[in-house]
């Protein structure tokens, strides 16, 4: 049973990412794009996380935090730069 | 008890499945930026906190050790969420080259935040400057 759920689970957010990569490559604005990046690395944790239940590990949990620290921060600076065009002021 | 927590685990990977899905297709379907925001930061931050409880109880049903990494990865993206919407959205609404005409309507009387004073507020003028601080230099 898990292995279907996990399927399932796979295809949704495999299909997530590729419209995530839509909406970055059609824009229109630059916030649009940091928003889809950001997207993208939540999309990224949940895959790491269903790949870690599928091999029965735990080694990907570090790897999973790391992705959501660094995609926060690189979300906050984007933004920051776009908003002031200096991140550290 | 093997089958329940079967069941338990493959329904919250269906529901965190689902629920990422419809965040994603939020984003890439609806119409401006201020809407867009609602997919990702509500739709995709739950069904990714679903997914890692699927984790988490499927560590304690396999190898019978609870694993608490799971719950940290959730509640730092249930906190950080509402931050990255408020940068994103801040920075969409002070690029605008005309904020009187370019915005999308708020679909209320007041107009959006830093540009136009609440109603029942005791300011005569926003908090913040009408032109974007990037054209003073």
């Amino acid at each position: 049973m898990i292995t279907y759920a996990l399927f399932f689970g796979f295809s949704c957010f495999a299909v997530g990412l590729l419209l995530n990569l839509f909406r970055l490559a059609k824009g229109p604005t630059v916030a649009d794009r940091v928003l889809a990046l950001d997207t993208m690395v939540i999309n990224g944790i949940a895959i790491l996380i269903l790949y870690g239940i599928a091999k029965g590990t735990t080694v990907y949990f570090e790897a999973a935090l790391l992705f959501a620290m660094v995609g926060f921060i690189s979300t906050v600076a984007y933004c920051r730069f776009i908003l002031r065009g200096d991140i550290i002021e | 008890m093997d089958f329940l927590a079967e069941l338990l685990i493959a329904a919250l990977i269906v529901f965190g499945g689902v629920f990422g899905l419809v965040g994603s297709y939020g984003l890439a379907k609806l119409p401006d930026l201020m809407t867009r925001l609602h997919g990702p930061t509500k739709a995709t931050t739950l069904g990714v906190g679903s997914v890692l409880m699927a984790s988490m109880v499927f560590i304690l049903w396999d190898k019978g050790t609870l694993s608490v990494h799971e719950l940290l990865v959730t509640i730092f993206l249930l906190l950080t969420a509402p931050i990255t919407a408020n940068f994103i959205a801040k920075s969409f609404l002070h690029r605008q080259a005309n904020p009187e005409t370019d915005l999308p309507p708020t679909g209320t009387e007041c107009g959006w935040a830093s540009f136009d004073v609440p109603p029942d507020s005791d300011d005569d003028e926003p908090n913040s400057l009408t032109i974007p601080r990037r054209n003073k230099g």
